[in-house]
């Protein structure tokens, strides 16, 4: 750890091993071959004509979104609950509500572009969909409340609450939406459960695109909290060199 | 007999009866706040100029004024606490934060509970609703369920805000997504008491209980969070 103090160079602070490397490869050759296969190799649909194409991307965010803000909820938990109250988990629940974040935003604007498309309109007030943009909303609200200030156990601990009372909170929201919609059902032109028959390929590149999308997630989760670690190391240092000055100006 | 010996009941009454009694005496509530709700109702019937319209929405009129009164409300009980710095001297006291959360929560609720009645007296005035003793009983059941969730909710969050000095603009990202359930089930209990949209009594009954599930869930996550939140 001694490359992270007291003010690393950024030439001299890689958040990247071996493994994350190797990680990054995959994930790289994954993404491109997710493209040939959603552009190219897979066929049209019947119904949806090329706008299937948009659910490559569109359910593996959805996953990933969803996926992130559960490994912020549990590591929260674990620094919460954890004897050591780690920081890393705390950094690692930061990277992955921020990943998650733009995730379930690629995930909304994807999933418009589809619904314009194929209902004919960019939102319902379908619960699943209004559900996502709360969950995107309450993700927003915690990444704010992580900029606050103060020490980074404060920090960890503030954001750590907020994770799990949205834990709490997202069901609440999704239930309340459901009964309010099941009064007040509109027509749509397809419905959001959408019941597509999918071949063979399809349902791969589907299943594809969230283990590439998965692996994505993986690697810039690893990424940031790294960076967030260096970050808060440069805290920590700042404040040691600062006292260091003053301690040096007394003497 | 120390200190810590206070009981936590003892401390949510004397910071509720404190900061009721501030209200009472400094009338900022009923000379700044109430106005705005007023002018608030009144600007949506300008921006809905059809009393038709207004009569069918006016349940979710209602409760959008008492959100956005409540987010005034919650951060004036705040400012006084942080104004002289008496969140940090209630904390320096060492008494329970459960209490003080407890306390606060009532006092919100309190006054949220005289912003709906006056808000509802709007309302059958200037919508032109009709309330039977059925629906009022509805109503008031509502009401209180609904204070119960935005009060504690309101407590939690502004207590993050005033404690993170400077950063109470973060209180209505926080707050209004987190209420959003309270405003579904509340409009719509309120649509059966005012007999509105083709709804009826009956149907109203059953967003309570979700609005009192919500209540109670968060006022128990409120206190085991409010003391997190607010360390230094």
């Amino acid at each position: 750890m001694n490359r992270l103090h007291p003010f690393p160079s950024p030439l001299d602070t890689p958040t990247g091993t071996r493994a994350s490397r190797g990680l990054g490869i995959v994930v790289l050759f994954g993404t491109v071959m997710l493209a040939l296969l959603g552009l190219f190799f897979t066929g049209e649909d019947v119904v949806q004509g090329s706008t299937v194409r948009l659910m490559y991307i569109h359910v593996p965010t959805a996953w990933v979104a969803y996926l992130a803000f559960i490994v912020t909820a549990i590591t929260s938990a674990m620094y919460m609950w954890g004897k050591q109250h780690s920081l890393t988990f705390d950094r690692i629940a930061g990277a992955s509500a921020e990943v998650g974040v733009i995730f379930m935003g690629l995930c909304l604007v994807t999933g418009s572009l589809w619904g314009r498309i194929t209902w004919g309109t960019y939102w319902q007030w379908d619960p699943r969909l209004t559900t996502t943009a709360f969950l995107f909303v309450t993700y927003v609200g915690y990444l704010a409340v992580r900029d606050l200030g103060g020490s980074h156990h404060q920090r960890a601990k503030r954001s750590g609450v907020i994770a799990l009372l949205a834990v709490l909170e997202i069901p609440l929201v999704h239930f309340s939406v459901v009964l309010w919609r099941s009064l007040h059902q509109e027509a749509s032109v397809l419905q959001p459960s959408g019941d597509v028959t999918m071949d063979g390929l399809m349902l791969f590149s589907l299943l594809f695109g969230v283990v590439v999308f998965t692996l994505l997630f993986t690697w810039m989760v690893l990424h940031r909290q790294r960076v967030l670690a260096l970050a808060d190391a440069i805290d920590d240092g700042g404040l040691e060199a600062a006292l260091q000055e003053r301690r040096n100006e007394v003497n | 007999m120390t200190q810590n010996s206070i009981s936590t009941m003892s401390v949510a009454r004397a910071i509720a009866t404190k900061d009721l009694r501030i209200e009472w005496r400094s009338k900022v509530l009923v000379n700044q706040v109430l106005p705005f709700a007023g002018i608030v109702m009144v600007l949506f019937a300008f921006a809905l100029d059809n009393d038709g319209i207004l009569q069918r929405v006016a349940p979710g009129l209602v409760w959008l004024a008492v959100l956005f009164s409540s987010l005034i409300i919650v951060q004036r009980t705040f400012a006084i606490e942080s104004a002289d710095n008496a969140l940090d001297a209630i904390k320096v006291a060492g008494v329970s934060s459960t209490g003080v959360f407890l306390g606060k929560s009532a006092a919100l609720a309190v006054q949220l509970l005289f912003f709906e009645c006056v808000l509802v007296m709007l309302s059958l005035v200037l919508y032109q609703v009709k309330l039977s003793w059925g629906g009022a009983v509805l109503l008031v059941t509502v009401s209180v369920l609904a204070n119960v969730g935005i009060a504690t909710m309101g407590a939690l969050y502004g207590g993050l805000g005033a404690a993170a000095k400077g950063r109470e603009t973060l209180l209505p990202l926080l707050l209004l997504p987190a209420v959003a359930p309270v405003l579904i089930a509340a409009t719509r209990a309120t649509e059966s008491a005012f007999g509105v949209s083709g709804a009826t009594l009956g149907e109203g009954w059953p967003w309570v209980a979700l609005l009192a599930v919500f209540g109670a869930l968060f006022g128990f996550g409120g206190t085991l969070a409010f003391g997190v939140l607010t360390e230094e």
